[in-house]
């Protein structure tokens, strides 16, 4: 045994030997396009450095492609990383950019704490950060130039003044389901926060239940599956975002009632397969939130490289979708 | 009376007793919740209520658990059975969604032949690197956990692929007999695995080669070869896993689906009576580990758990469950109950010296 054991384990140290390689060896791929020519001498086109959270959804990927396409039209030369959802990539990626000297530095955080240090780097080195679609909870806000993003509590809040809208001829209790997405992500708390505030007009309006989908299609379904069964009465289901929806729209249909007729469907987000359904008549009402902000994103770039003064915080651009209006727009959706 | 009283150890110390008994209580708990909860009802021809849903959902992760019993068995674990889930899946509906006619059933048989044919080789990719190059099973499939992950997103272009196929839904929410598809297929791969393995002498050769690997080997056993063999039987029921997993929401998504699998089925294992050292499995126990898992799970669901506290009471049955399976805690547990004067107290200390023996 102890001769064999012996063996193992010094095959098992070159085995992780290996695999820590080929881990290494995925960074230096994932960080390559960030590497290379400094591309800041010569010309004078203004450099951007962009980090990207990662590729976890279709939503992402079209906030991607935004700024791609935006930064080409505006004549920026980009410099992409994609974070695969790590801060400690996002940090290396930043201080990349901070050697190469690019003009701006623009990110979207993986999480919300422990920015301070390199962003200080960043300041020091006299380079603008702005930060796109989520925040950072740094006490010092000197540290970023200005924040450009979606207002979830008021995605959530449009989704409830329509519902209010639509129920204000309603005699009777009108029974709601609410579908959170993570459990204490900015979006889940944020859209439930601004969903409660609106509803709140209409006391008829009541949240019967609300359970965490986790912002996918098989949690939406599971959940509704339980609340179908736990509540004879269900008038609206608010999902907080798309992919919950039509998990629960499979559920809805399996226990025999019609979505968006017997129950009312209200979602957040707007992607494709979502304005589908709104346009086939199964979900009601979306409140888009927009990955859509690569022409915002380089509007600000230039007005912070040229010294101007942005207001600390923008919000992307955004509207709501009915089922006529989602009919009239969907031919013309990038994502 | 006095067969009773021996008759009730023989049942109270079967090593299913008590998961079993956590898992009458979850529905029990349930019931006084809201008493129609074991309610079920026939609707369009098939069964419909809770408990249909607790055995369909649990379909998949009895058929990842199954395949990791097996590899448990030999002393391995294979972490990547998540990836796995995620990149068959993917593959299918990739495959599906670029079908002129998606509800072609030759199109859709091709497609869950090319996702298997993947399955295979990510299986064999495993196996090769526990078994013939000798690499720890939690580092070397540590590795197809992070790359598979990425090799589904790459499948999918990370996006969600929606497919449109009533054949290729079937795997998830069909019916045959007014039964739900998936746990009739789940309960037929458990029987062929249990025949395979208990009919003949592959279930024995396993345990030789889980309790010891190189006793087997000079026994005769090609110890190598069995190890192989057992990943890839998890690659591939991790796939048939990925179908029905997509299949249920019609969608494969390459960041979310299967995600976590993995210890959902480890758990399973281990509460279904398997040592995690290896050696003796029990694939009915891995059943019962599965089914109390999604129990618990859909339990949080119906009983309107609030989110934010659900892991919590998810983690409080599960620890429970795991100490009063440890024959060490109940004797350490019993004797305090019963060495209140009483004659069992000689009969517990012997229990305990046999356990610590």
């Amino acid at each position: 045994m102890g001769i064999t054991g012996n063996t193992f384990t010094r095959r098992g140290f070159g085995a992780m030997l290996a695999a820590g390689l080929l881990v290494t060896g995925l960074g230096a791929c994932a960080n390559s396009d960030t590497g290379g020519d400094a591309g800041t001498g010569g010309d004078d086109k203004l450099v951007l450095g962009f980090s990207q959270v990662g590729a976890e959804s279709g939503w992402r990927t079209a906030n991607t492609t935004s700024v791609k396409e935006a930064a080409a039209e505006a004549g920026i030369e980009l410099k992409f990383d994609d974070a695969q959802q790590k801060q400690e990539n996002q940090i290396k990626a930043i201080r990349n950019f901070i050697q190469q000297k690019v003009d701006v530095i623009a990110f979207s955080p993986v999480v919300e704490s422990g920015w301070d240090t390199v962003l200080k780097e960043a300041k020091d080195a006299g380079i603008p950060v702005i930060l796109t679609d989520r925040a950072v909870d740094s006490a010092d806000k000197s540290l970023y130039k200005t924040f450009l993003g979606s207002d979830f509590v008021k995605e959530g809040r449009l989704a409830g003044e329509w519902l209010v809208e639509e129920t204000k001829s309603a005699t009777g209790p009108v029974n709601i389901v609410e579908l959170q997405g993570t459990t204490g992500s900015a979006p889940a708390n944020d859209r439930k926060k601004g969903f409660g505030e609106a509803i709140a007009a209409n006391p008829n309006l009541k949240i019967i239940a609300s359970q965490s989908g986790d912002f996918t299609r098989a949690g939406g379904k599971a959940v509704m599956e339980q609340f179908l069964k736990a509540n004879p009465k269900i008038d609206v289901l608010f999902a907080h975002n798309d992919d919950m929806g039509l998990g629960a729209l499979e559920a809805i249909t399996a226990a025999g009632k019609v979505p968006g007729k017997d129950i009312k469907i209200i979602t957040v987000d707007a992607v494709k397969d979502g304005m589908q359904a709104l346009a086939d008549g199964k979900f009601n009402f979306i409140a888009e939130c927009s990955p859509l902000l690569g022409p915002q994103l380089m509007d600000l770039a230039k007005k912070v490289h040229a010294g101007e003064e942005v207001p600390p915080r923008i919000e992307t651009e955004e509207t709501t979708f009915t089922q006529q209006t989602a009919k009239e727009a969907l031919p013309t959706r990038k994502y | 009376m006095g067969s009773w009283r021996r008759g009730l150890p023989a049942v109270t110390g079967h090593r299913l007793f008590w998961p079993v008994v956590v898992l009458v209580l979850l529905l029990a708990a349930n019931v006084v919740y809201r008493p129609s909860f074991l309610a079920v009802e026939v609707k369009n021809g098939h069964l419909y209520g809770s408990l249909v849903d607790i055995v369909r959902l649990s379909a998949p992760l009895i058929l990842v658990a199954l395949g990791m019993t097996l590899v448990i068995a030999t002393g391995g674990i294979d972490l990547s059975v998540g990836s796995v889930v995620a990149v068959s899946g993917a593959m299918a509906c990739l495959h599906i969604s670029r079908q002129p006619d998606q509800n072609n059933l030759g199109g859709v048989l091709v497609a869950l032949a090319m996702a298997v044919g993947i399955a295979l080789l990510l299986g064999i990719w495993n196996g090769t690197l526990v078994a013939v190059i000798g690499i720890q099973p939690i580092i070397a499939t540590l590795i197809l956990m992070v790359a598979g992950r990425g090799l589904a997103q790459l499948i999918t272009s990370g996006q969600i692929i929606t497919v449109n196929s009533d054949p290729y839904r079937m795997i998830g929410v069909g019916h045959v007999l007014t039964l739900p598809f998936a746990i009739v297929l789940a309960l037929a791969v458990t029987l062929l695995v249990a025949v395979l393995t208990r009919r003949t002498a592959l279930g024995m050769i396993i345990e030789a080669v889980g309790g010891n690997s190189e006793a087997s080997r000079l026994a005769g056993i090609r110890a190598r070869r069995i190890k192989l063999l057992v990943y890839v039987v998890s690659a591939v029921c991790a796939a048939v896993a990925g179908f029905m997993m997509t299949a249920n929401v019609s969608s494969a998504d390459g960041n979310a689906a299967g995600l976590w699998v993995e210890l959902d089925a480890i758990l399973a294992v281990v509460i279904g009576g398997t040592s995690l050292a290896g050696g003796r499995f029990y694939l009915g126990g891995t059943v019962v580990g599965a089914l109390l898992i999604q129990t618990l799970t859909t339990s949080v669901y119906a009983m309107n758990i609030d989110p934010q506290t659900a892991l919590l009471f998810k983690a409080m049955v599960v620890i429970a469950v795991c100490l009063i399976q440890a024959p060490a805690f109940r004797a350490k547990f019993w004797r305090r109950r019963t060495s209140a004067g009483s004659p069992a107290a000689p009969a517990g200390e012997q229990r305990k010296e046999q356990v610590a023996a």
